[in-house]
């Protein structure tokens, strides 16, 4: 049992599969961005030599700084992303659930944002310290419109809390995108994933124009490749929830079920980088007004229609 | 160093230093990274941090008081490390040759790698210097 359960978090939904596929499909938005600014882009191995090669370079640590937060924090956000990855990944390709139900995998979600905010605090730079502040503010501002839109297919799937009932309640019942409130919480996630991924309109923390990098400023080599693996691990993971609590899952007729999945994970990704690319990066008091004011109010909308069965 | 540096020539993160320069490789360098040169197309990103940095790309003539600041940058930046000096400045001090307050050629300062001649060297040139630097790497 335990075999298994190391499988899933090292190998195939895991570690393994998803810093592949994510390094992957990061390449895709990087060379899709180059597309839209009319360039040629990266070739397709970029993200992975960038992470070797962070690997091989020397870590430097500073004198003036906790550094055991200043280690951990990176290693906790790689950690944590990799059991989300397991987590979901589980529950949309073998339809089992290991380790707990949506909440569990909220919480997950929440330790990267988290560990990042202590990492950059730790690091002692002004600019690191900065970046931590807004990530913080970014942190509170989606958290709940997040929340709320989480709950619309919670409510749509007959109050059902696990991963694998979402799913599958929708293979009988419908995606739940199909609904109005459906659509309305698909399109309040889709903004706080993109804030959630740091990807441009809300990549105030990292905002490498003004704040030089902002939390990662002081961190190089190995603890950098963490980070940069933890944000491509994400590239697979956070688009996976929408196209599982929305959009049905790996479901379709048969044999087409996987590519059919495929094509909604790519659709997603394709939505994100379009949104990276056609906003401006917002200032920290217009987002939080964002999240707050029409955003949350649209997902608690969504979630009274959901109630009322529309 | 074999293999590593078959990885690290496939994505150099480049760290731009002035050191004391009138600004016109600076612009040259700006040029480089619009979307006409597309140097991404080699894995080359301007990084913000010289904690990121794999290339240090130091423009001009190299002041008495930059000098032991350019020494600083480097000894904060996580080695293995490569220095390109872009434009005549570095190596011989154009006009500014017998200036009281230059500190000599830069490769008295720092090991560097590679100079990308030219007042200011045409976006082309340096990139054609940093494959040069990079194909060096085997």
């Amino acid at each position: 049992m335990i075999g298994r359960e190391l499988f899933y978090l090292l190998v195939f939904p895991g570690l393994l599969f998803t810093a592949v596929v994510g390094c992957l499909v990061g390449v895709l938005d990087r060379k899709l961005s180059a597309r839209f600014q009319f360039r040629v882009g990266p070739p397709w191995y970029q993200n992975i030599v960038d992470i070797f090669k962070l690997f091989g370079k020397e870590t430097i640590l500073i004198r003036e700084s906790p550094t055991a937060v200043y280690v951990t924090a990176p290693l906790v956000a790689l950690g944590s992303t990799m059991l989300a990855a397991a987590v979901l990944g589980s529950a949309l390709f073998f339809r089992v659930d290991i380790g707990g139900d949506l909440f569990f995998f909220v919480y997950l979600l929440l330790l990267f944002p988290v560990s990042l905010i202590l990492g950059a605090f730790a690091s002692g730079n002004v600019y690191a310290a900065l970046g931590a502040g807004r990530e913080s503010n970014l942190l509170l501002a989606y958290e709940l419109p997040f929340c709320l839109s989480l709950l619309i297919p919670v409510v749509k799937t007959g109050y059902a809390l696990r991963l694998t009932e979402i799913i599958a309640r929708q293979a009988t019942g419908g995606a739940v995108i199909g609904s109005v409130s459906g659509l309305l919480g698909f399109s309040v996630m889709l903004l706080c994933l993109q804030a959630k991924m740091g990807l441009v309109p809300f990549d105030l923390a990292e905002a490498e124009t003004e704040l030089a990098g902002g939390v990662l400023i002081e961190y190089s080599g190995p603890l950098l490749a963490c980070w940069r693996l933890a944000r491509q691990i994400q590239y697979v993971v956070l688009p996976l929830t929408a196209v599982a609590l929305f959009l049905g899952g790996f479901s379709g007729p048969g044999a087409l079920a996987y590519p059919v999945g495929v094509l909604k994970y790519l659709g997603v990704v394709f939505l994100m980088v379009v949104l990276k690319n056609t906003n401006p990066r917002v200032q920290g008091g217009r987002m939080l007004e964002f999240f707050w004011k029409p955003l949350s109010l649209l997902a608690a909308l969504g979630v009274i229609l959901a109630v009322a069965g529309v | 160093m074999g293999w590593y540096d078959r990885i690290l020539k496939r994505s150099l993160w480049v760290f731009h230093v002035s050191a004391s320069p009138c600004n016109n490789c600076d612009i040259e360098i700006l040029d480089l990274l619009t979307p006409a040169y597309d140097v991404e197309r080699f894995g080359i990103r301007l990084v913000g941090s010289v904690r990121h940095a794999d290339l240090l790309l130091v423009t001009g003539v190299v002041g008495k008081k930059i000098s032991s600041r350019i020494i600083r940058l480097y000894e904060q930046a996580p080695k293995p490390l490569l220095v390109a000096a872009v434009g005549t400045c570095p190596a011989g001090g154009a006009t500014f040759k017998e200036s009281y307050t230059r500190a000599g050629p830069l490769d008295e300062v720092l090991p560097v790698d590679i100079f990308i001649p030219g007042c200011p060297p045409k976006p082309e040139a340096i990139i054609a210097g940093i494959i040069k630097l990079a194909e060096r790497l085997t």
